[in-house]
Formats: structure tokens, C-alpha cells, sequence
């Protein structure tokens, strides 16, 4: 049940983009089509969670013990940055089709907050590992709903007239702006 | 200058040097804000005792008590030798953004006479009311937790939550019965 | 480029939130108040002027093959520095940044005027592209800050000119991407209107 409860909290609550203001960027500039934007919020899913036990690992085991908890920034960064390579080499070797589909995104993701935002949180929140994982991968979902949603009005409103000032970036914060204020609704939910 | 070609020797030479380089410096800054940190956040705690209670001219040694989840620390506050009150750091994890931590402030027969918010990363504009620049932390001011049932409505209790933030005035309470309890417990 | 427009195109006409829309993380979601902003903003200008410096002095004895995680340490670096800096020094303003403060290793602002700027110029310009971006994105940062304050909760710089809550949205999430849309409409029609 508590996992449960993470979940719902870090998929609507607390949803990275529109709660928290991770992983704005990606969530901008990959939303225009719906395949790129499920492409992208799938390898959020599988890199943030993969990227969170280990740095989660990383840090019970070997900064904490040897009273080097200053480096937790550069070790993670460094951490998620080779994650991401191995990710890529072993994606190419193993899964061809996979690689095809994801692999244009992975370069994107050592510069992606919300992965190194959510490894950060866990270990300020004193999650243990399942808690940590659980976040993580409900951050992920939270992301990649975000991005379907957004992806989805996106295209919609290619077709719509908006005054010339307005297109682009512009209306699309705007309608995120909208989109955060109907995911407060589910505030209620805990 | 000419570039360096990407040779094997260059590479690792190159990353183990900076690597070294940025290791030694970030270390020096640790060793050399370490004290300014400490420092700072001792001043915060002083700060919040001294919201928190009456006058006092000296506090008792330090007690910690380990509870689940934590530990709580009790600071005993006397003036002209006289025991004049307790301040309790408290916490709760349950908040909306996680760890949530206190100063209860409670005079000798366990009245609340002031409670401070020592760290809280509570929403902006919502949760973060429980900070005693808005009224609704005031309103403990001199309850007495046995007469009040430290709760928010929606649990049966006789506290309204903070509008849109009941999860954060919940964990809050959770924080003031933690102290209260462990007071009794105490003396 | 003159010195003078390395320094100031970071400012307006290249200004790296409104026009170049990097790095918005931290842009929304510390700009709860000015005050916030303001320090966000010089703790990125910080890092991002230090790890231009750097990186300019070292360009030739980094191999290329391993630029990516040179930089990366090397920004990761200064912003630990910063952190703690800021623990020590501005403990208040270091609460309420939180979780932005390391984050601004992954900020693309950084990142990007390394490898764009800073790879191909000497010392001193990559100085003044590092103050210039950073004073924009600081302006950016403010100018959101102030905008959200004022509406949501009446006052500017903690001073408070209105009486009462103010429209409490532009305070919370949904409010800051809003804010942030019209700020950009309004810089796109100023800019339409020039040319």
C-alpha cells in the first residue's frame, strides 16, 4: 500500500514537470509529435530508475562510509553520464530495434534535472533503497504522462489560430501553466 | 597553442589531473566553510530557542532522545536559576515535501508557549504558512495539548488544516504531539 | 565581436531564458520571490563565469575525445564550491533554493557556452560572455521573481506595498509557467516591433 501511495503521489502530486519544475527543457523541446514524446518519457522512465539505485547504492556505500558526502554532486553527475554511454553501447550491441527507438534521446539525459534532481531528493528525503526505487519510477511515469498529455494538446494546437507574439514557447507555457493547475486537483488524493 | 591529439596517455593524463585538481580544491572549501556552516546552523537553533520561550539567561546541556524515525533534543531554559521552560526540536517526514523540522517551545506544566519552524521545504504560497510570519502557527500559542485535541478537523481533531495544505498542517501536529509526548514522558 | 557586445548580447538580444529559453528549471521553480531569483541567478552567473575561465586557459590541453566529462567535473566542481559557500554564508537562501543549487551542474547554460563559446575564444572573452549570460539569465530570474511576488503575494523584495494574500496562483506551480509564457510573448512582440 505505501508503495502504492509513492507512486500516485510522485505520477500526479507531486509530478516532476508540473509540481516540481524538473526536466522543464526535454519536456519543451521533444513534445511537438506524440512518438517522439513517448520515446522520450519511456527512456526518462528506464534511465531515471536505473540512475537512482545506483547512485542511491553509491551514496550508503561508499561516500557515506568515508565521510565524502561533499563529492555527492560530482560523483553523481559523473555516475549518471557514464550510465547513460553504457546504456547506449549495450542498447546498440543487444537490441537493435530498441536502439533505434530510444537512442536518439540518451545523449539528452546527462543534462536532464529530473535525474539527477530525483537521485538527489531521495538521499535529502532518508528513503531507503525500495522507497528510493519506487520514487523513482513513479517520477519517470509522472514524466512520461506529462509528456503524452502535453504532446497530445501540443498537436492540437498546431491548428489553432494564436496571435503572433504568442507562438511557440510562449503558448506552450501558458497551456502548461494550465495543465499544472488541473494536476493541483489531485492534491487531494493523499 | 597546439591541441592535444586524443591519445590514450593524453586522455588519462588529462581527466586525472583535473579529476585531482577539482577533488583537492572542493576539499579545501569543505575544510574552510565547515566552521561558517556549523556556526550558522547553531545560530539558527539559538534563534529558534530564544522564539520559542520565555526570557531565559541559561540553557541546560543538550538531551537527545532517540525516537523513531529521529531523535528529539531538549534544551532546558532557566532564568535567575529558575526553570522557566523547554524547547523541543522535533520533526516529522510526513510532510508534502518530506522532512519537516520544529522548535517547540512549552513552559514547565506543558503549555505551548511559542513553536518555531527550524527547516521545511514545504510548498511556497500554501504549505509554507506553518512559518510563524503567518498567523496560523500563532494560534498555539498558550493551548495546553492535554485541554486540545492536537489534530487537524478531518481527523476528529480541534485544529482547522491550512487551506490546500492539510497534509502539511497533519505532519506538523504529528511534530507538536511528538514533542509534547515525549516531554510528559520526561518530567 | 567588440568586447562590449560579447558582454551585453547575453543581456537582451541573446538572453539566455527569454530568447535562448535554456535552462528553465531553475527559472521556474525558485522564482517564488525576487529575492530568490536574484540569488539563483548570481549563484549560476558564479559557476558560469569560474567554469568559462577555466576551460578557456585549459581548451588546449584538454584531448577532445574527453571534453564532455572534463567539463562536466569541472562545472560540477564550482558548483559544489558554491553550495557550500552558500550553506556557510547565506544559510536562509540556501533553504529555500535547495535542491536548484546542485542542479546548476546540469543547467544547459553552462554546458553549452563551454562548449560553445568558451572552447573557441580566449580568457578574457569567455570572462565577459560568462558575466554577460549570467547577468541576463540573474535579470530573467529576477524579473520573474519580482513579476510572481508582486502579483501573488503584494509585496517586492519582501517588502509588502499591497495589503492582504494577493492572487496566490502566481505564487505556486501553475502560476510560474504562466508568468513565464506572457514574459516571453511580451519580449517576442518588443522584438517584432524592432526589426
Amino acid at each position: 500500500m505505501e508503495y502504492i501511495l509513492i507512486i500516485i503521489a510522485a505520477v500526479f502530486i507531486n509530478n516532476v514537470i508540473l509540481a516540481q519544475f524538473l526536466g522543464v527543457c526535454p519536456f519543451l523541446g521533444v513534445s511537438n509529435k506524440m512518438s517522439t514524446a513517448t520515446g522520450m518519457g519511456l527512456a526518462v522512465l528506464f534511465v531515471i530508475t536505473l540512475a537512482t539505485i545506483i547512485t542511491f547504492l553509491v551514496q550508503t556505500y561508499i561516500l557515506e562510509p568515508f565521510g565524502l558526502g561533499y563529492l555527492q554532486t560530482i560523483a553523481f553527475i559523473l555516475l549518471i553520464a557514464t550510465l547513460v554511454q553504457m546504456i547506449e553501447i549495450i542498447l546498440k550491441k543487444a537490441s537493435p530495434p530498441l536502439y533505434q527507438s530510444l537512442g536518439i534521446f540518451l545523449p539528452l539525459m546527462s543534462t536532464n534535472c529530473a535525474i539527477l534532481g530525483v537521485a538527489i531528493l531521495v538521499i535529502q528525503n532518508n528513503l531507503n533503497l525500495l522507497q528510493a526505487t519506487t520514487t523513482a519510477a513513479g517520477t519517470g511515469l509522472g514524466f512520461l504522462l506529462a509528456m503524452v498529455i502535453f504532446a497530445g494538446l501540443r498537436e492540437q494546437m498546431e491548428l489553432q489560430g494564436t496571435p503572433k507574439a504568442m507562438k511557440g514557447a510562449p503558448i506552450a507555457m501558458i497551456t502548461t501553466g494550465i495543465l499544472a493547475l488541473a494536476f493541483m486537483g489531485f492534491a487531494g488524493l493523499v | 597553442m597546439k591541441k592535444k591529439p586524443s591519445t590514450l596517455k593524453n586522455m588519462l593524463l588529462a581527466l586525472t589531473l583535473i579529476a585531482g585538481a577539482a577533488a583537492l580544491s572542493v576539499g579545501l572549501v569543505v575544510a574552510v566553510t565547515e566552521e561558517p556552516i556549523a556556526l550558522a546552523r547553531q545560530a539558527r537553533l539559538e534563534a529558534a530557542i530564544r522564539t520559542v520561550l520565555p526570557e531565559f539567561d541559561h540553557l541546560e546541556e543538550p538531551k537527545t532522545q532517540e525516537v523513531a524515525g529521529g531523535e528529539l533534543v531538549f534544551y532546558r531554559a532557566y532564568y535567575n536559576d529558575e526553570y522557566v521552560g523547554t524547547a523541543i526540536a522535533t520533526f516529522s517526514t510526513t510532510g508534502f515535501k518530506g522532512l519537516i523540522q520544529l522548535m517547540v517551545g512549552l513552559l514547565p506544566d506543558g503549555t505551548i508557549h511559542n513553536i518555531d519552524v527550524i527547516r521545511h521545504r514545504e510548498t511556497p504560497g500554501l504549505g509554507d504558512r506553518i512559518e510563524l510570519r503567518f498567523p496560523w502557527p500563532r494560534q498555539f500559542q498558550g493551548m495546553h495539548p492535554n485541554n486540545v485535541n492536537l489534530r487537524v478537523r478531518q481527523d476528529g481533531g480541534d485544529i482547522d488544516a491550512i487551506t490546500a495544505a492539510t497534509i502539511t498542517a497533519r505532519a506538523y501536529l504529528e511534530a507538536v504531539r511528538l514533542a509534547f509526548d515525549n516531554f510528559t514522558i520526561e518530567n | 565581436m567588440s568586447n562590449i557586445a560579447t558582454l551585453t548580447r547575453g543581456i537582451i538580444k541573446e538572453n539566455p531564458v527569454f530568447v535562448l529559453l535554456l535552462g528553465l528549471c531553475p527559472v521556474l521553480g525558485v522564482t517564488s520571490s525576487a529575492m530568490n531569483g536574484l540569488g539563483m541567478g548570481i549563484a549560476t552567473m558564479f559557476v558560469l563565469t569560474l567554469s568559462n575561465v577555466l576551460i578557456s586557459i585549459l581548451k588546449s590541453q584538454i584531448p577532445d575525445n574527453v571534453r564532455v566529462p572534463a567539463f562536466i567535473v569541472i562545472i560540477a566542481s564550482f558548483t559544489t564550491v558554491v553550495q557550500f559557500l552558500m550553506e556557510a554564508y547565506t544559510p536562509e537562501l540556501f533553504t529555500q533554493l535547495g535542491v536548484f543549487i546542485p542542479l546548476i551542474v546540469v543547467n544547459c547554460i553552462v554546458l553549452g557556452r563551454a562548449e560553445g563559446f568558451a572552447m573557441k575564444n580566449g580568457v578574457f572573452k569567455s570572462f565577459l560572455d560568462g558575466i554577460g549570460m549570467g547577468l541576463g539569465f540573474t535579470l530573467a530570474l529576477t524579473l520573474l521573481g519580482g513579476v510572481r511576488e508582486i502579483l501573488g503575494a503584494g509585496s517586492i523584495f519582501d517588502w509588502k506595498f499591497i495589503p492582504g494574500d494577493g492572487i496566490l496562483i502566481f505564487i505556486l506551480a501553475p502560476g510560474a509557467f504562466i508568468a513565464l509564457g506572457f514574459l516571453i510573448a511580451i519580449i517576442n512582440q518588443l522584438q517584432r516591433k524592432k526589426t
